[in-house]
């Protein structure tokens, strides 16, 4: 069984967004990880090789930072990485799902693996686009899978619910949260990690030369912050009624 | 020319997501100043009756494919079919709502059709005759203001409770569609659906969650009481669902859902920058929490420091008294 996980570096969900003097999010001193959505993909691929046997590699579109993300993938278990430098930094979600879907066409995969979203930019489409560009089903949003007899059985999450769907190998899925518990990287993880291949490629030795995004992003900007409201003193019970009075005549909302 | 402003209208067992009618408003309104129509498109078994709701909200015209197979949701089947239409008529715009089926059909039709798009959008607007999206990036901590500049149709998902819905009476004129489903290759082998009569959480107008300060699941009742005198849904922060309290389908922030409802009520939560980052959209935040130094208290319009046991059964009399 080949295992494909595609992983994004994204920022650290602590960390703070400032602008830089340019007017784009500034980068300096943010401390970066898996996306954790990602790490859940990791941990599946990890599961299934252990059950199924097999090889998981782990793709990465980035600069050479990404590196440290496909090394903690290594670390947990994966057996080979491969980076890709898109060679710009228009970079949508279009564009990486050009690069990804070109890296991937390369390797051998009975089931590609990767977060729902990115919780940096949220867009929550680059994986149902690698499907799409390679001719293979997606299921988007997985809390539940099985692999057997060249199918998967997955289980989604729906609105108010969830399904279960069958496709046939290779395809495409998504992890939700409540997939798994994504294991941390053990040391000895970590000193054979340092071993492991990582292919460092760029989206021109892949065969793109022109790598243009759909999407232009023209202005960033900080949301105006919240500012702190009304504390209401007393007792507990009076506090409370002072709230839904609140509520009622002053926010007008219940 | 590409034309039009097109949206995809989402329904659930007949019954037209709220987020579709907000999605139709906003297009309207972008149409009326584009001078151009707005087309609904809607997909299932038996949805016809639904046309004339998409009219009073301001289609146009209503494109409707209707086929035994479209009956449940898949992948396959709906981007097939909306990638048709949309290479058919080459509209300008292509709007979706940013729900669980509208970004999983958005993705696959983009990609169909080789254009854009924006998700999660929480505004559009006209800048120098070109639409423009604007959406929340890294979890609401920054915006980007975006666009498509070549590739038509223009496509964007727009985040629910982001537009209000308003009607605005328009024909409405149906066009059936002969869909073209192709081979569906995720084969549905069932379907569970937990009932409840409780709004869905991103759709929601007023939340009401509670974290690590709930001390155990059964004490979600008390919030699910406020719930059913308010017509709220029930959230929970990671702390709760790691905890096994809840579903991991109730929790709210960078690793679970996204809401913007105009109230929300945090029950012992302290205000983690990942909570925060799921609902600090939200119009009015409240807060009950014992610690008057939560983080949470730095965002809430309204806080009140105490021990929410206390608190939130009152706040139920209250509210009672108030909407009886
Ligand atoms: C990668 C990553 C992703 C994450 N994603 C999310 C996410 O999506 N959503 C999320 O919520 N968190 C997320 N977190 C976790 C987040 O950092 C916090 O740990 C979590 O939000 C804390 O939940 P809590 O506020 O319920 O618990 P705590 O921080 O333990 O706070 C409990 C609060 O309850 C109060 N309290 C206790 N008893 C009472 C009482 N009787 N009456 C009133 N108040 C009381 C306490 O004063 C305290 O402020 C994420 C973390 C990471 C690292």
């Amino acid at each position: 069984m080949n295992i494909v996980v595609c992983l994004k570096q994204t920022f650290d969900t602590e960390a703070k967004i400032k602008l830089t003097d340019e007017g784009s999010i500034d980068s300096m001193g943010v401390s970066l990880i898996i996306n954790p959505y990602d790490e859940f993909a990791v941990e599946e691929a990890l599961k299934i090789k252990e059950q199924e046997g097999g090889e998981v590699t782990v793709v990465s579109v980035g600069g050479q930072k990404a590196q440290d993300a496909l090394r903690q993938a290594l670390a947990m278990g994966a057996d080979k990485a491969m980076l890709v430098d898109p060679g710009t930094d228009e970079v949508d979600e279009y564009a990486a799902a050009t690069v990804l879907a070109k890296a991937l066409s390369g390797l051998e995969y009975d089931i590609i693996l990767g977060g729902w979203r990115a919780i940096d930019d949220g867009s929550a489409q680059v994986a149902g686009r690698v499907a799409e560009l390679l001719g293979i089903p997606v299921v988007n949003t997985i809390t539940k899978l099985e692999v057997a007899d060249g199918k998967a059985t997955a289980t989604r999450e729906i609105e108010g619910g969830s399904e279960v769907l069958e496709v046939s190998l290779p395809a495409v899925l998504t992890a939700q949260k409540g997939l798994n518990e994504p294991r941390y990287p053990s040391m000895k993880g970590i000193m054979k990690a340092k071993k492991k291949p990582m292919d460092k490629t760029t989206a021109t030795e892949l065969g793109l030369d022109s790598l243009s995004a759909k999407v232009q992003a023209l202005s960033f900007s900080l949301p105006k912050p919240r500012e702190a409201g009304k504390v209401i003193d007393g007792e507990a019970p009076d506090a409370a009624k002072e709230l839904a009075k609140l509520l009622h005549e002053e926010a007008k909302i219940v | 020319m590409a034309k039009g402003i097109w949206v995809y209208v989402e329904q659930l067992d007949s019954q037209i997501k709220k987020v579709s009618l907000e999605v139709l408003t906003a297009g309207r309104k972008m149409a009326d100043e584009l001078g151009e129509e707005v087309c609904a498109v809607l997909l299932g078994k038996g949805v016809a009756e639904l046309a004339p709701t998409l009219g009073d909200y301001g289609a146009d015209k209503v494109y409707l494919a209707e086929d035994d197979s479209l009956e449940n949701y898949t992948t396959d089947g709906y981007a097939n079919v909306i990638a048709e239409i949309v290479k058919e008529n080459e509209p300008y715009a292509f709007l979706y709502g940013y729900t669980i089926l509208g970004r999983d059909l958005a993705a696959q039709v983009a990609q169909k059709v080789e254009t854009g798009l924006m998700s999660d959008c929480v505004k559009m607007e006209l800048e120098d005759g070109q639409l423009v999206f604007t959406r929340p990036i890294y979890a609401g901590k920054a915006f980007v203001k975006a666009t498509c500049p070549e590739s038509r149709p223009i496509m964007a998902s727009l985040r629910p409770n982001s537009y209000i819905a308003e009607e605005n009476k328009k024909a409405g004129e149906v066009i059936k569609v002969n869909p073209n489903v192709g081979d569906i290759r995720q084969q549905i082998k069932d379907i569970v659906r937990q009932v409840s009569e409780r709004p869905e959480l991103t759709e929601a107008d007023i939340i009401i969650s509670g974290g690590r300060g709930m001390k155990g699941p059964e004490n979600y009742k008390i919030l699910e009481e406020v719930a059913d005198v308010l017509g709220a849904a029930v959230g929970a922060s990671r702390a709760a669902v790691d905890a096994g309290w809840v579903p991991h389908s109730m929790q709210v922030g960078q690793t679970g859902k996204t809401v913007s409802p105009v109230l929300y009520i945090a029950c012992g939560i302290s205000g983690a920058i990942q909570h925060l980052a799921g609902m600090g959209s939200s119009k009015c935040i409240v807060a009950i929490n014992k610690d008057p130094e939560a983080n949470i208290f730095k965002v809430a319009d309204y806080g009140i420091v105490g021990d929410l046991f206390e608190v939130v059964p009152v706040l139920k009399e209250e509210l009672q008294k108030i909407t009886a």
